[in-house]
């Protein structure tokens, strides 16, 4: 860990101001951040700690959704009664991720912003375009089981390797962000991007913007489920998730809101995949239509290639359960 | 602002290096090595210690990050004296084998008890909603921040369930 | 006073079984369990050291090659960096057990990526660690060093080569055969505990409080290591957190320790990230394994082949043997037995938990339960019928055998269905259920040891050996069979283990610590009581002590007249090493779920029954064998090392990419002690039980998932991609 200046941001605007500048970067829960300033592979020479800025709250919104502050924790969140009944999907995804101790520390914000697991990534010492931009991609002929099927590019096939937004992106929820600018709000679908030729430009946040809350929709019930494939039966990253809300209308799908994790540098959303569901009688050959959509571009890396079987045999699953418990 | 972190209810003064981390102030700077380094990346859970009530890893936080806060460590929760109940039923069940993880364990536990006690569900409740009942399968997924190399997990969950059945008291 | 017992013949008296305090082989809470649930106990780099500086570790970032140029300017201007170590005696690898010299030195050498080349020490831990990161190393790369274990003629490990018979035409005639290939991933021992080293000097004289497990060795492998006399270093490590074989020889850790104190002119403490734990300390060997089974009508074996590839650096003479219980787990008179080694440049090869075993076992009784299907018996009564009357390969008879016991009543305490069996007959939602079951077996090892029995005027004893407890239970069993033997509750024994200063014990590892130095105990006790029996005129067998009193009511306080009664141990395997096969043997049983979508597969339930000789601590014992069983699901399921194919270095070199089973991986274990007597395994008739616990059982779990769902893999871990690739549609 390199020295670095600490501060206290006294406002939001303060904060907003600090973090504009060079090298500067915002610290809440710090699981993350700490993790990677300990190897290295976050340099930053200040440090503004925005904890006690207050926006951790958990409130209604005017419509009937939802408002979770940034600085509420993962662990807030997912036992929040109104996420509990209303936006379970959310509350599983969260309940998936890490271990309780460090869902206790980690924010909403900070989830969003969490970095990839890639191994070449975390060690300095072997090449990395998103660390270190041109020093090449150590992943894509070394060990990529962990790694990317969708959206690579030849720069990258890293993976997001959160839990949280994979869900949010199935809920089709909003993130608030405050910066130089003002106040902006990014659909979470939106908010990630994919590697590209600038791995290292891993969202929408600007210089000196910070997350400030994350807006639910009104609860449109269905069927909730967060599906986390994982080597360990507890802690470990996914190799592949899927959060689904689905319901059915007489018998035929009238609501299919899917999003992948584990797949991409971003939590998956293909619109199509749950547009194809809609209208139809869940079926075997239905639910290999989704996949077939989902995986059609597809492709891995050697190592990782069992993530596309995967994916069609777990959404399968997913979709057959929640046509069960949806009947 | 306060500059002082309190642990097990005595005040002292944060460090000047900002890098310090929670648990190497514990651990370096007041002398407190009951809370151990396994991995410092949050992965091993072998530094749990509790601060204002919640149970976090002390690696992935600066002390700088903590004024004002009250942190409980395993030296806090009981003394070889006085052995909390958790203590003496680790000793007990032989929840421990080579020791290094267990003031993890212990510390994680004795907050563990308090969130299944409000209800907190967690990735193996059968609903989000209402009691969960206190079962291997819960503490076993809410335990699992703590790693055990030596394998004594299966005395670990048998001590924490004797105390969450009110034992040892 | 030493007593010496060299031991030439086996000793079934049950002397112990005779003595009268009750408390050998009682499920004691450990004696230092206190201190260990209260934080109190001090491990290797918790000693409060006045003036400690810190030191860290900086590693190479190539494969093989030479260290060019150190530009110590790079870093000495930084706030509070004192010094740049990079002393030619530094080690670059870990001592190999029992090596009892120093290892690898000399760190401008290069062999493997992440070795350790120079040491950075600074005022405080966060300015050496930045500074370790900031050091400028020029090097000078030599391209092309072997990384793939495949892709090299390997060498043959002669002294494990058995040609007996002829296996080929066995396989020929054989009524039933299997040929299959395993594999298995490299491991990790990731004891909990980094590897740590406080170092500092008073004149010529070193101490060093490090996490070490044999200590015994240790202080040789220091001596050599620095080029110094033993007498002037005191090496102390009371508490261990963890080895698992990592600490069984010195680390670089500990002599980079050593070396910066001298040069600083003050302490150094250095502590391995968790990082450099796993890149710099001890992997187990990949292996590839081939499995020859030849079997009559019956399912009795006529022929057994296995053959191994395992790897290691150049210079190491480590390999892991992977055969060793094959050569006489099982019958059959055609054998054909061979291991080689690939010199390839990943980290150093060596010991982690069960070496050989660990790995071996799961191909063999993987292999067993192929068989067991092809002569369409049950899997138990395969073994069962396949159990060698003696040594297949050595004539030897064996010290004792209760493999025979533990299928039997394993089976019976696991409810084991001996019926027909066909795969994919149990399904519950998405999950398939099965059964699944593997023998288990780990040599019997012991070691020439001392230890110091004192009983002290006031009635309490004291027993003093520079043996660890690393998690073991050596401090309780010690002071229990000290207990036993004097007529003392074991509150009344204080043991001193870790301590250079004391007499050499075994050091733990290979599962021979608590015979050899339970041995040891036994010996010095058994001195004091005849000096005692002496006192009141009877012989040593009459003697009778309970609770500080002879069975005519002497107390011992009045019989030593305040003077102490010091004996010294010293005990020697003789001859019954020779003239024994010595092993514990076991049986596991497992219950699996295989999810039929992902592949996930979690253990249900998991039993182990094992003979391993007397139990010593009940507790204690079953708490090894929970151990080894939990290694066990790891070695199933979770555990791979993995190595970037282009420069060799190990890619998941932490606990969050490294996949320790967690507490939700483990459910409720069973484990049922088969109780004996082996007086050719030592004076105490105990064998080990730090091992057996795991040395098979993840072929109990991968025939399981077999059952459950049809997969029948010969790759371990199992992971979900694995598992997915061999299910049946």
């Amino acid at each position: 860990m390199r020295p670095f200046q600490f501060s206290r941001a006294p406002s939001l605007s303060e904060a907003s101001h600090q973090t504009a500048g060079d090298n500067t970067l915002a610290i809440a829960g710090g699981t993350n951040l700490l993790d990677l300033m300990k190897l290295q592979v976050e340099t930053p020479s200040q440090l503004v700690d925005i904890n006690r800025l207050g926006f951790a709250d958990i409130e209604d919104t005017d419509d009937g959704g939802l408002r979770l502050g940034a600085l509420a924790t993962n662990t807030e969140t997912a036992v929040h009664a109104r996420v509990r009944a209303d936006y379970p999907v959310l509350s599983r995804a969260i309940l998936a991720g890490a271990t309780q101790q460090l869902r206790n520390k980690a924010t909403n914000g900070g989830n969003l912003c969490q970095r990839t697991r890639c191994f070449y990534f975390t060690n300095i010492d072997q090449p990395c375009n998103k660390r270190d931009p041109g020093s090449g991609c150590g992943a894509i002929d070394g060990i990529a089981k962990l790694h990317a099927i969708l959206g690579t590019s030849d720069q990258c096939i890293a993976t997001y390797p959160g839990d949280m937004a994979v869900a949010l992106s199935a809920l089709g929820a909003t993130v608030q962000i405050s910066g130089g600018k003002g106040e902006r709000s990014v659909p979470v679908r939106d908010f990630h991007l994919l590697p590209g030729d600038t791995p290292w430009i891993e969202n929408v946040l600007e210089p000196g913007e910070i997350i400030t809350g994350i807006v639910l929709p009104a609860p449109v019930g269905g069927t909730q489920i967060y599906r986390k494939v994982r080597e360990r039966s507890s802690y470990a990253f996914a190799l592949v998730s899927v959060a689904a809300i689905i319901e059915l209308t007489d018998g035929k799908f009238s609501r299919a809101d899917l999003a992948f994790g584990g797949l991409a540098h971003k939590p998956w959303h293909d619109p199509r995949v749950g547009e194809c569901l809609l209208g139809q009688p869940p079926s075997a050959e239905l639910f290999e239509k989704a996949a077939d959509i989902l995986l059609k571009d597809a492709h891995g890396f050697g190592e990782n290639d069992f993530k596309i079987p995967l994916t069609r045999r777990t959404l399968h699953a997913v979709l057959a359960q929640a046509t069960e418990d949806a009947a | 602002m306060a500059d002082t972190i309190t642990v097990n209810g005595t005040a002292h003064p944060i460090p000047d290096d900002p890098r310090v981390s929670l648990l190497d102030f514990l651990r370096q700077h007041i002398g407190l090595t009951g809370t151990k380094k396994g991995c410092d990346h949050g992965q091993c859970g072998a530094c749990t210690v509790i601060v204002n009530g919640i149970r976090i890893n002390s690696c992935l936080t600066l002390a700088a990050m903590h004024d004002g806060d009250s942190v409980t460590t395993i030296e806090g929760l009981g003394t070889p004296d006085e052995p909390s109940a958790l203590q003496r039923a680790f000793l007990e069940h032989d929840g421990f084998q080579c020791g290094y993880c267990t003031p993890g364990q212990i510390c994680s536990a004795t907050a563990m008890l308090e969130e299944l006690g409000a209800d907190w569900p967690s990735d193996a409740s059968e609903s989000l909603e209402g009691r969960i009942a206190i079962s291997g399968e819960e503490i076993r997924e809410r335990m699992s921040g703590n790693l055990c190399r030596c394998g004594a997990y299966a005395n670990i969950v048998a001590a924490i369930e004797e105390v969450a059945a009110g034992g040892q008291s | 006073m030493t007593v010496h017992f060299k031991q030439d013949e086996p000793d079934n008296s049950n002397r112990l079984d005779r003595m009268k305090q009750g408390v050998l082989g009682k499920p004691l809470p450990r004696i230092e369990g206190l201190a260990k649930v209260t934080g109190t106990a001090p491990y290797a780099a918790e000693y409060p050291v006045e003036n400690c500086a810190e030191g860290v570790l900086v590693t190479a970032t190539i494969t093989r090659g030479e260290v060019a140029s150190i530009d110590r300017t790079s870093v000495l201007s930084m706030p509070g960096v004192i010094a740049v170590v990079d002393d030619e005696k530094m080690c670059t690898r870990a001592a190999q057990g029992t090596a009892n010299e120093a290892p690898m030195q000399g760190p401008r050498q290069v062999c493997y990526w992440g070795q350790p080349i120079a040491l950075v020490v600074a005022e405080t831990f966060e300015q050496a660690r930045d500074a370790a990161k900031h050091l400028k190393v020029e090097y000078r790369e030599e391209q092309g060093a072997p990384l793939d274990p495949n892709a090299v003629e390997p060498e043959e490990q002669e002294d494990e080569t058995v040609h007996q018979g002829d296996l080929a035409h066995a396989m020929a005639e054989a009524a039933h055969s299997v040929d299959v290939s395993y594999t298995t991933k490299g491991h990790a021992s990731a004891a909990m505990e980094p590897h740590a080293a406080i170092a500092q000097w008073d004149g010529g004289k070193l101490t060093v409080h490090a996490s070490l497990q044999m200590l015994n060795y240790n202080i040789t492998e220091l001596a050599d290591a620095l080029d110094m006399e033993e007498e002037n270093i005191r090496l102390v490590s009371r508490f261990v957190g963890g080895g698992f074989g990592s600490k069984l020889g010195i680390s670089e850790e500990v002599v980079a320790a050593a070396l910066a104190a001298k040069q600083v002119g003050r302490p150094v403490r250095v502590v391995q990230s968790r990082q450099q734990v796993f890149q710099t300390v001890m992997r187990r060997s990949e292996t590839t394994q081939r499995l020859r089974l030849a079997a009559d009508a019956n399912g009795k074996l006529t022929g057994f082949g296995h053959e191994a590839l395992v790897s290691n650096l150049p210079g190491e003479d480590f390999a892991e043997p992977v055969l060793q219980s094959s050569h006489f787990m099982y019958g059959g008179e055609n054998r054909e037995l061979m291991l080689k080694v690939a010199r390839i440049h990943r980290m150093t090869a060596g010991s982690v938990r069960a070496p050989g075993e660990a790995v071996g076992m799961p191909a063999l009784e993987g292999a067993m339960d192929v068989l067991a299907e092809k002569v369409g018996i049950d899997p138990v009564e395969l073994r069962l019928r396949n159990i060698p009357e003696r040594d297949p390969e050595e004539g030897l008879p064996f010290s004792s055998h209760k493999l025979a016991d533990c299928l039997k009543q394993g089976a019976e305490a696991f409810g084991w269905d001996n019926g027909p069996r066909q795969p994919r007959q149990r399904r519950e939602g998405e999950w398939w259920i099965g059964t699944g079951m593997a023998s288990a077996a780990r040599v019997h090892n012991i070691s020439e040891t001392r230890a110091r029995v004192t009983l002290k005027a006031d009635g309490t004893a004291l027993v003093e050996t520079d043996m660890t407890d690393i998690g073991t239970g050596t401090y309780t069993i010690l002071a229990q069979i000290t207990g036993e033997m004097l007529g003392l509750g074991p509150k009344k024994v204080l043991v001193e283990l870790g301590d250079t200063r004391h007499p050499r014990g075994p050091g733990s590892g290979g599962s021979w610590g608590a015979a050899s130095i339970g041995s040891a105990v036994y010996i010095a006790c058994k001195a004091i009581r005849e000096e005692l029996a002496a006192k009141v005129g009877t012989s040593e067998e009459k003697l009778d002590l309970r609770e500080g009193k002879t069975a005519g009511g002497d107390a011992l306080t009045d019989l030593l007249g305040g003077n102490d009664l010091a004996r010294e141990g010293h005990y020697e395997p003789g001859d019954i090493e020779d003239d024994y096969t010595a092993s514990g043997f076991g049986a596991f049983f497992a219950e699996v779920r295989v999810n039929h979508y992902t592949g996930e597969t979690r253990v249900e339930r998991m039993l182990g029954a094992f003979g391993f000789g007397r139990v010593l601590n009940a507790k204690t014992a079953r708490s090894q064998c929970l151990g080894g069983i939990t290694w066990s699901i790891g070695v199933a399921l979770t555990e791979a090392l993995e190595f970037d194919p282009r420069d060799g270095h190990l890619v998941n070199c932490d606990l969050a990419e490294y996949h320790v089973p967690v507490h939700r991986d483990v459910p409720d274990l069973d484990v049922v002690l088969v109780e004996e007597r082996d007086g050719a395994a030592s004076p105490i008739q105990a064998k080990g039980i730090g091992e057996l616990g795991m040395c098979g059982g993840a072929a109990a779990i991968a025939n399981a998932i077999y059952n459950a769902c049809g997969a029948r893999l010969y790759d371990y871990p199992m992971t979900p991609d694995r598992v997915l690739a061999a299910m049946p549609e």
